[in-house]
């Protein structure tokens, strides 16, 4: 059955405000509305076309009856910001769980509802050394913290694993989401990598599985299109380094030691340089390497960019002045093999006429 | 950023193929190891490579790490820096420390998933780096062996990225299973920390073969099992006794003491020049058995049983071949 009255949360940010303007193109669909505490900003706004754009805070119990007064069969719920900043930890807490508990509180009362689609993420599995490489969805987590952006994902989970519960006529689909990248969407990640010179932890590396932004939004459509319930991994095929993925971007890693990650992370957010400690980043879904098989089987979606190519195209749409290019280290090193290759030669052809000369003379 | 993930059209088998081999004035194709290929040409393939192969190599090499232009696998699996730098690294120790033998080399499938369960000993876990060597240098399909190590590795800064980036990975089901069924070679040491740790009195006694969750990963996938019998690296580090205060500080299974550590400081973390044979024996096929019967604990428990012998029994003989422990 295609939805026909759609509410989708977090318009003013990237990942809610596209698929809105998305549906928002799709003829068959009735009704757009999106909510959010803050308007999006004009250009965003001006894409989102026929969305009707409700300016509501979710933790407020007025949800349930914009929900109810316009017989919403489908719920989208982009519950978690793409750049969950360190220092606003309670209340981006308090926002994304109670929000969320709201929500679902409004949509368990509303008999139009059908169907809730809940964008979460990779987050949800933990970072622990006993962990397997790969997670899939049955994946328990080992080790989650007790608060903070990972544990608030699982909490939206549980609430919504509750809801489908007393709603067993409800289809709930859970997107777990890799990080994402691309040319316009602002995460942690990205941000983290602006600035030329990047903190990272002395002795540490992890691996970073991405998704692109386009990605996530097909994917996001795809489940609101047509009714794919269940929990679903998704990201983009294969994996890069952190410290990879900084050369490719042109930066130069600043190794810190452990102890001293923290301090150099908040000297640096003060100065402005950077907002986010690099030690974080695994508890922020981008250190897990998740299994995406049932994506493409139960799901049908095989992700049209590859980590290493939402990477560059990330790379080449914000337009990171690399430090050093791919070029300039290509003729570097041809110069380098020119130069100490005619150095090599020269030894060679000197070195054998001593002995011989000495001996004759 | 012109070459892209999808650019490059050009193959690195073909270059190579199609270079000329001249070997007084032969020009070095610079671009011989582009982005997609991870394997530069390394020291083991053919002759023994000139300093301006082993020059264009390293700069090549230095390359493609600024510049980020390397792959990596699922698990973090770094095949360029693995045969550049680790590789190159542990083969002196290898051929000239440890002077290892290796025996029964075609028992290991040329390709495929295959699971090598060793011995362990030696307070460090060099015996499974050298069976790495011996199975990437000396086996005619040059295999890289993915080890499955204990969750204290992952846990150590620079040691774990470097574990992972060297192909090993956690040693847990899940992981042993997604690899034996990508065709990976894996290799297992189911004795863990009882057969690393153990003292030198009872060097060359096997002790118990963990739970046997190597077997089900092996009867899951269907891939054989090459029990592995590794002699020397006993005598690398003989543990006389324990430290456990410190071992209990550093949060750490044991802290050896041996004749030079930590008599000699520094000096007594080098390992004994003991002489090593490895020898890989028969496999021991499970697929006949079908994935099921990994749900059934008594022939996981003969299997493993099965195979613990067999590397018993391959140990004795080999210490009986041994004359001498480190002339060999």
């Amino acid at each position: 059955m295609a939805p026909s009255v759609v509410l989708v949360t977090g318009v003013s940010r990237f990942l809610g405000g596209n698929l809105a303007a998305r549906l928002a193109a799709e003829p068959a669909i009735e009704r757009v509305l999106g909510v959010d505490t803050v308007a999006p900003v004009p250009d965003l706004r001006r894409r989102m076309g026929r969305v009707e754009f409700v300016r509501a805070d979710i933790r407020n119990p007025l949800i349930a009856k914009v929900v109810a007064r316009a017989g919403v069969d489908t719920i989208v719920h982009v519950a978690l910001s793409p750049h969950p900043s360190g220092a606003g930890g309670a209340a981006a807490t308090e926002m994304a769980v109670l929000g969320t508990m709201q929500l679902l509180a409004a949509a368990q009362n509303a008999p139009s509802v059908r169907r809730v689609v809940l964008e979460s993420t990779t987050a949800v599995y933990g970072a622990s050394p006993l962990d397997p490489a790969v997670f899939d969805e049955t994946t328990a987590p080992n080790d989650l913290p007790t608060r903070g952006y990972a544990r608030d994902a699982a909490d939206i989970e549980g609430y919504l694993r509750g809801f489908a519960r007393r709603r067993a006529d409800v289809s709930v689909t859970v997107l777990r989401f890799a990080g994402l990248v691309g040319p316009r969407v602002d995460t942690v990640l990205t941000r983290y990598l602006a600035p030329p010179v990047v903190p990272t932890v002395l002795g540490d590396d992890s691996r970073l599985q991405l998704l692109h932004e386009e990605d996530a939004l097909g994917v996001l459509e795809r489940v609101v299109s047509r009714e794919l319930p269940g929990v679903v991994n998704v990201a983009a095929d294969g994996v890069l380094m952190l410290s990879q993925a900084i050369r490719r971007a042109g930066r130069v890693p600043l190794p810190v030691p452990p102890p001293a990650v923290a301090t150099v992370g908040r000297l640096l957010s003060a100065a402005g340089v950077g907002a986010f400690a690099p030690e974080r980043l695994r508890l922020l879904g981008i250190g897990q390497v998740v299994d995406t098989t049932r994506l493409r089987t139960a799901f049908g979606f095989t992700p049209r960019w590859t980590t290493v190519q939402a990477f560059d195209d990330f790379v080449r749409g914000r337009a990171l002045r690399p430090l050093l290019g791919p070029g300039q280290l290509a003729a570097a090193e041809r110069l380098t093999d020119r130069g100490v290759r005619g150095v090599l030669h020269a030894l060679a052809d000197v070195a054998p006429h001593p002995p011989s000369s000495g001996r004759s003379a | 950023m012109t070459a892209g993930p999808t650019g490059g059209g050009h193959t690195v088998g073909g270059d190579d193929a199609g270079a000329p081999h001249f070997p007084d004035a032969r020009v070095i194709p610079l671009r011989a190891a582009t982005p997609q290929d991870p394997t530069p040409p390394g020291p083991i393939s053919g002759q023994p490579p000139t300093t301006d192969d082993a020059l264009a190599a390293a700069l090549a090499f230095l390359r493609r790490r600024l510049s980020g232009d390397y792959t990596v696998d699922e698990f973090g699996f770094d095949p360029d820096l693995t045969e550049s730098v680790l590789l190159p690294l542990l083969r002196p120790l290898y051929r000239t420390w440890f002077r290892v033998e290796p025996l029964g080399l075609q028992h290991v499938p040329d390709d495929g998933g295959a699971l090598v369960v060793a011995n362990h000993s030696g307070a460090i876990p060099l015996d499974a780096l050298m069976t790495s060597v011996a199975l990437h240098d000396d086996h005619p399909a040059h295999r890289h062996l993915r080890l499955l190590g204990a969750d204290l590795l992952f846990r150590l800064p620079v040691v774990g990225p470097l574990s992972r980036k060297h192909g090993t990975t956690l040693a847990c089901t899940a992981d042993a299973e997604r690899l034996l069924g990508a065709g990976e070679l894996v290799g297992v040491w189911p004795e863990g920390y009882k057969g690393i740790g153990k003292p030198f009195a009872d060097r060359y006694k096997l002790q118990r073969f963990g739970r046997g969750g190597f077997v089900s990963a092996a009867l899951r996938t269907g891939t054989p099992i090459v029990p592995c019998s590794i002699v020397g690296a006993e005598e690398t580090y003989p543990k006389i006794g324990d430290i456990p205060p410190l071992a209990r500080l550093l949060n750490l299974p044991y802290v050896p003491v041996t004749p030079t550590f930590p008599l000699l400081g520094p000096l007594g973390a080098v390992p004994l020049p003991s002489k090593w044979l490895i020898e890989f024996g028969e496999p021991i096929s499970t697929v006949e058995y079908g994935p099921d019967a990994a749900d059934d604990p008594m022939l996981v428990f003969n299997l493993a049983d099965q195979v613990r012998e067999t590397i018993q029994l391959t140990l004795y003989r080999l210490l009986g071949r041994r004359r001498h422990t480190f002339r060999g």
